[in-house]
């Protein structure tokens, strides 16, 4: 099928949104939450194609049977209400373990422990407060995570722990007795670079593809922490015709193009 | 019963060093004119628990805050809040800072009256870290050890809904009532403000009574404050203030609480508030967000 071919014209934005909604093509029926404009854009082009078992919301307080698209919505447009999903039963939802949240933190360590409350400073007195851990402990110890980076460099991938830890990772030294690296489920991180995973030896982690044109000696050198390689270390997929369609019919106003400093292409230019 | 009060009347329920909760999440369904009368008010060294938005940052600015109990303060548009990271960069307030999921198990221990709630969520994190009253323990029933996520008492919840009659009776007409639910059945005493006061007979709807999300008993106080929620939205009446929160998030820029309040008459009364954002007509006029 020619509309399956792989495009040689796709913006960064998309090939990163193309290779997060790879994280959730074998979730099956889980609540898929994509935090962020391409995040959500991912996960909705999940559930529009490979895989329509997945469950989304509208961001607010239901739960649709088809993702609504994320830009050009207005106040009266339909949407197709399954149930109602308000906060406390999302955290119903969290506890039970059938969920894949896909964030966007400001710090990821080695052990794939991830910050969103603060930075610097001391714990009293934080240089940068940001938002608090949110739903970081939970969602990190109940269900399936992956991070998206859109700026992958040595702040966000820091040399040492997270300044607040609010994510579980892989650091059995933070474990409590009867909890085992394996409970731990963090399944990737899509960056502007590369795709990582935290399957390496004894959880570490690792690249496992590079997008078009990026080298790996650039991925290392923007990381705070060593990154083994892949046996097969692949090239990230373009994206197909029929998945750009897709992405245009769910972001009509072309909000992907902002998500990015000055809207990179897909494949370099060197 | 005639719960119906004034909101001075009902904030004088607050005494110094209490512990309040309040209800909504980030910009969404604030009881924020209860919150302005509270700046009003000389009570002080309050432990504050919420889903924290402008409330939060506006009694940190205030100074009334000794403690906050919180898993986020943000303004979601404005994600980081603006007076809340003052208060937190110049080491103003103490914090207990858990999981958004830890504070809804700590309300229910404490509707349900039972000290704690077994949970793995915050094993592993900082939480468990900075929070070194929050206990691990032994689980009778398996090997692992569990957190032990305390109720969280409170002496005064403070929460927003559509509608309400005399008796306490509140609808919550939003898509969402968030957990005002636990905030009102954990507190000893709980203040409601109401866009609309209404009839009894008002409830006498399947539709509607199934937007009533706790018993009479768990109100008591009534305010009726039509756009009290402002600058935060009260769906589906109205959204939120996108320009109001802008001014107040520049008053943070220049360190000028006392600023922001003068500029709006936060600290004469709600119809002067009322008056200088616009009327109670551009506030029922702020269109709905779309996510």
């Amino acid at each position: 099928m020619q509309n399956n071919e792989p495009m040689t014209a796709f913006s960064l934005a998309e090939l990163m949104v193309c290779a997060a909604a790879e994280a959730f093509r074998n979730d099956g029926e889980v609540l898929a939450t994509g935090i962020g404009l391409l995040p959500r854009l991912a996960a909705s082009l999940a559930m529009s194609t490979f895989n329509q078992d997945m469950m989304m919301t509208d961001s607010e307080a239901w739960l649709l049977s088809k993702p609504n698209p994320v830009s050009g919505r207005k106040a009266d447009d339909a949407q197709a209400f399954e149930t109602w999903m308000g906060f406390s039963r999302i955290f119903d939802n969290v506890w039970s373990g059938r969920r894949h949240a896909m964030v966007g933190p400001s710090q990821v360590d080695r052990f794939g422990q991830a910050n969103i409350s603060a930075l610097g400073g001391t714990y009293q007195q934080p240089k940068v407060q940001m938002l608090g851990v949110r739903g970081f402990p939970g969602n990190s110890i109940c269900h399936a995570n992956s991070f998206f980076v859109p700026s992958h460099n040595k702040r966000v991938f820091v040399e040492g722990e997270c300044d607040v830890v609010a994510s579980v990772g892989y650091n059995a030294a933070r474990l409590p007795r009867g909890y085992q690296l394996s409970d731990i489920d963090i399944r990737v991180a899509i960056t502007n670079l590369c795709i990582m995973d935290w399957r390496g030896e004894g959880f570490s982690p690792r690249v496992i593809s590079l997008h078009p044109g990026v080298t790996l000696e650039e991925v290392f050198d923007n990381t705070g922490f060593d990154l083994s390689v892949a046996e097969n270390l692949a090239t990230t997929a373009a994206p197909t015709a029929k998945q750009l369609d897709i992405i245009a019919a769910l972001d009509p106003l072309n909000a992907r193009a902002k998500q990015l400093p000055d809207n990179p292409p897909g494949i370099r230019t060197a | 019963m005639d719960k119906l009060v004034d909101a001075k009347t009902a904030v004088a329920a607050i005494k110094d060093g209490m512990t309040i909760g309040i209800g909504g999440w980030g910009p969404r369904r604030k009881p924020m004119a209860l919150i302005r009368e509270l700046l009003r008010s000389p009570v002080k060294d309050l432990t504050v628990v919420a889903y924290g938005g402008a409330d939060v940052g506006m009694l940190c600015a205030a100074g009334k805050v000794k403690k906050l109990i919180f898993a986020f303060v943000s303004l979601d548009f404005i994600p980081l809040e603006p007076w809340f990271r003052v208060a937190r960069q110049q080491g103003q307030i103490e914090v207990s800072e858990i999981d958004e999921g830890m504070m809804l198990l700590g309300l229910r221990a404490a509707a349900w009256g039972v000290p704690f709630i077994p949970t793995a969520l915050g094993i592993g994190t900082d939480v468990v870290t900075y929070n070194p009253d929050i206990a691990m323990i032994d689980s009778p029933y398996d090997d692992k050890q569990w957190l032990a996520m305390p109720a969280l008492k409170l002496d005064v919840s403070l929460l927003h809904v559509t509608r309400a009659d005399r008796r306490g009776v509140c609808q919550i007409a939003s898509p969402d009532h968030y957990m005002d639910d636990w905030f009102a059945r954990a507190a000893k005493h709980t203040i409601v403000s109401c866009d609309e006061l209404v009839e009894t007979e008002f409830f006498h709807s399947e539709a509607v009574a199934r937007q009533v999300f706790w018993e009479r008993s768990a109100t008591h106080a009534v305010v009726h404050i039509p756009g009290g929620a402002h600058p935060s939205s009260s769906a589906p009446l109205h959204g939120f203030d996108v320009g109001h929160y802008k001014a107040y998030a520049s008053s943070a820029k220049a360190q000028d609480f006392n600023a922001y309040c003068e500029q709006f008459g936060v600290l004469k009364d709600e119809a002067t508030y009322q008056a200088a954002v616009g009327g109670l007509d551009a506030i029922q006029q702020l269109p709905l967000p779309i996510y």
